[in-house]
């Protein structure tokens, strides 16, 4: 099993550590519901050092993501940042990523930690015209601090003025003494906050300091769980569950980073999709009557006949009942629309809802 | 975690105690611990008899579900009715108002095969 530069400090702290993605994770520390919350309210850390960073550097970086990825990154202007997805070739995803242009020549892709290799393998696969590509990911640590009160505790720590940082938008600056540091104003929350970027060597003294100047906001460390629960309220996918190689980013909801005003991956098989049309759709629902949805039940219509298949599902803590996202045929995917999702024999009452469950 | 020494366990981490020809039934701090913030309890088989090792009802937390087994055969006499409203009982006091169902212990014989605080301490390695 893998480690990140802080699992002793972790595991010092009290967390529950759980295997994830081949790394020695914290899942939880003051319990999923206090952890939720104190992201929800005021500020909380996670430490998601797990995941891949790539950089690529060359004056065909540029072409070699618009080829392998679906967004169009020619979009992007220095210090931005897109949510795009790599297309398998075979009409599915190969993983879910941020691109971040840090100049004209060097790009930043950021994926998750289960498919690191996977990710490197089908890139440099693409890599006809002599991109340099580095894989810095066991080298980078990466903290995100999220929450509404995130900015104030962050703010204390860098002269670069965090307020003028779009969603979605970074800088490269000194932060608790250190240079480089990528501040971006990312996150997986719907919370709002920062994601930080630096080399492992950094971790520790960057850590105590984002706790030290969250101190008054009540800062708190966060596990997975708590990660999972934030990002399932706003009805952002997780790849393996939500997405994988199987399912289409159309399917999945993910047009609106499927431009076809260039060329890439699956362009063709996709454009054809979106115009055909396809057979099932990823959609929100919640629970009617008791049950919590899981990844793998079955979603079936009144009389019992087989319509779909829950892809995550959880307690929501922010809204007190239970939500889920599951692929559904795509005729019964209308927002209201009455299903039963089929827990231990049991045909649960539940209902289409629009995603994001957590309104502004 | 506490474990009191007055109760029975099983390797599912559930306790038993023995009240006359009754037995209460929960979940062990270890278990909760294990489960996190818990959701619901779904005891599916009230006024049922059902057999040692057989599932009663699942426990719902928010990350996870698990079922419940019997320690014992009984009939399912109770279900803690607290616990329905406050769920977060079984995390707060599992061996008190977190207690989940009360039956009846059919055969008393089993109840010597349950373990103790000392082999259930011992294998959940604490």
């Amino acid at each position: 099993m893998k480690t990140i530069a802080l699992s002793d400090k972790h595991i010092a702290l009290g967390a529950k550590m759980i295997e994830f993605a081949g790394y020695n994770m914290p899942v939880s520390y003051s319990g999923l519901n206090d952890e939720h919350a104190t992201v929800r309210n005021a500020v909380g850390v996670f430490d998601v050092s797990h995941m891949g960073e790539f950089i690529l550097k060359g004056e065909n970086a540029l072409d070699l993501i618009q080829r392998v990825t679906s967004n169009d990154a020619a979009v992007l202007t220095d210090g931005k940042a897109q949510y795009s997805c790599l297309p398998n070739g075979k009409g599915g995803i190969v993983d879910d990523l941020l691109v971040y242009r840090i100049d004209e020549k060097t790009y930043m892709l950021v994926v998750n930690a289960s498919n690191i290799d996977k990710d490197w393998n089908w890139i440099s696969s693409h890599n006809t015209k002599g991109v340099d590509m580095k894989n810095i990911s066991d080298k980078t640590s990466l903290l995100a601090v999220q929450g509404p009160k995130a900015i104030d505790a962050l703010q204390k720590l860098t002269s670069v003025k965090l307020a003028d940082i779009p969603y979605y938008s970074f800088a490269k600056g000194n932060f608790a003494g250190f240079d480089n540091v990528v501040i971006s104003n990312t996150g997986y929350t719907g919370a709002g906050g920062f994601e930080l970027y630096f080399e492992n060597e950094h971790a520790n003294k960057i850590w105590d300091a984002v706790f030290e100047a969250g101190k008054e906001f009540g800062i708190k460390p966060i596990g997975l769980g708590a990660r999972d629960t934030l990002r399932l309220e706003m009805g952002f996918c997780l790849y393996g569950n939500d997405i994988d190689d199987t399912t289409s980013p159309l399917e999945a909801g993910l047009g609106w980073i499927t431009k076809f005003t260039k060329d890439f991956t699956d362009k063709n098989f996709l454009l054809a999709q979106k115009e055909k049309g396809f057979a099932r759709k990823l959609v929100g629902f919640e629970m009617i009557d008791r049950g919590i949805p899981r990844h793998g039940y079955p979603i079936v219509d009144a009389a019992g006949n087989n319509i779909g298949v829950v892809t995550s599902g959880t307690q929501s803590p922010t809204l007190s009942k239970a939500i889920g996202m599951g692929y559904i045929k795509t005729e019964l995917t209308k927002a209201d629309t009455e299903i039963y999702i089929q827990i231990r024999d049991k045909n649960i009452k539940a209902v289409v809802t629009k995603i994001p469950f957590l309104k502004k | 975690m506490i474990f009191p020494e007055n109760l029975k366990y099983t390797k599912d981490h559930e306790w038993v105690r023995v009240e006359g020809n009754q037995a209460y039934i929960g979940i062990t701090d270890f278990a909760q611990k294990e489960l996190g913030d818990i959701v619901y309890i779904d005891v599916t088989t009230l006024n049922e008899t059902v057999g040692k090792e057989v599932v009663f009802g699942t426990v719902e937390a928010v990350k996870t579900v698990s079922d419940l087994f019997m320690p014992i055969s009984g009939k399912v006499l109770e279900v803690n009715s607290k616990i329905d409203a406050k769920p977060e009982l079984v995390n707060s006091d599992p061996y008190g108002d977190g207690w989940m169902i009360k039956c009846s212990i059919d055969k008393t014989d089993e109840l010597t095969g349950l373990l103790s605080v000392t082999d259930y301490k011992k294998l959940i390695g604490v």
